[in-house]
């Protein structure tokens, strides 16, 4: 579970939606493979990968490959820690790992959901899941620890 | 009857154009640019530095899922590879067969430092490899193949021959 302040206004909601924004939209892989962020809330993000056929893991099958969803999931999990109420400056992964259910089926999207579900002063938990258009059945699940990189002066 | 050693050349041409039926046709590898140096069976993964590997354009590093992806496609390649090489090497026309990857369980990637905006590099160790299911270690180094950037374990699900 997120640790979500009871309340939050619309003003902070909105400030930590645009800076996830930022974030995604400062990397240039995530750029590359045309990531939008579709959803944050307070330490969560959804991150959504158009279909595209340069990240194919074969043609025959026409199933995208594993690496993509991994850069997927990195980087949603990423802005979940970004988006946390207890806000990062900054982020880095210390480790991933990716289990890998079922092959996406071929054309359609992929949709991450990451959950930053607990943050220690220097360490953050996060967990994610993958989606394509089917969203009972999903294709990936991910859990990772990630950095919480903070003002030098913690006052 | 003994048999005389194959020309170098043969012996060469039969191993690269294996390794090549392998990496050819896989478009993602293609996307991030990784390519295979080969020596006997010894192979390398090599991922040239590209502006759009990157992930952290602060510092700047390379994007945590491309370091993954890289260790994943030399995980894969390497356990094709070496799985097929007894069949190679006994002459089997391993190039024509249809092209079937192992598939991907589970990888996960210990991040040890970040990855530096150059050229990096990896491989695969086969830790167990059975019929069905198979374990494998990958490493990813730069400048300095003792200081590696990250490590990854993974299972595999081997392809059926029918």
């Amino acid at each position: 579970m997120a640790q979500t302040p009871p309340t939050e206004t619309d003003a902070q909601a909105e400030r930590r939606a645009k800076i996830a924004r930022q974030f995604i939209g400062m990397i240039p892989h995530a750029r590359e493979l045309a990531m939008q962020v579709t959803d944050v809330g307070p330490g969560m993000a959804e991150i959504t990968m158009p279909f595209d056929p340069r990240l194919l893991g074969d043609p025959d099958t026409g199933v995208i490959h594993g690496g993509a969803v991994s850069a997927l999931m990195d980087t949603c999990c990423g802005a979940a820690v970004i988006a946390h109420p207890d806000s990062a400056l900054g982020t880095a992964t210390i480790d991933l790992r990716i289990d890998y259910m079922r092959a996406a089926t071929p054309g359609q999207a992929i949709r991450a959901v990451a959950t930053c579900y607990h943050m220690t002063r220097s360490v953050a938990f996060v967990r994610a899941t993958a989606y394509d258009a089917d969203p009972d059945r999903p294709v990936a699940c991910a859990t990772g620890a990630f950095t919480v990189e903070r003002p030098k002066d913690p006052a | 009857m003994s048999r005389r050693p194959e020309p170098v050349q043969v012996v060469k041409q039969r191993r690269d154009a294996a390794l090549e039926a392998l990496i050819d046709g896989v478009p993602y590898i293609k996307f991030l640019g990784i390519r295979f140096d080969r020596r006997g069976d010894e192979l390398t993964g090599v991922l040239p530095y590209a502006d759009m590997l990157i992930g952290n354009p602060a510092l700047p590093a390379i994007h945590g899922g491309v370091t993954a992806a890289f260790l994943e496609v030399t995980s894969i390649i390497s356990l094709s590879w070496f799985t097929q090489w007894d069949a190679l090497e006994a002459g089997e026309g391993v190039e024509d067969a249809p092209r079937r990857l192992p598939k991907t369980i589970d990888f996960t990637v210990d991040y040890l430092r970040s990855g530096l905006p150059r050229d990096a590099y990896a491989r695969a160790r086969i830790t167990r490899s059975g019929r069905r299911y198979a374990s494998v270690h990958a490493e990813g180094w730069q400048d300095n193949s003792a200081r590696p950037f990250a490590q990854a374990t993974g299972h595999f699900l081997m392809p059926q021959r029918d």
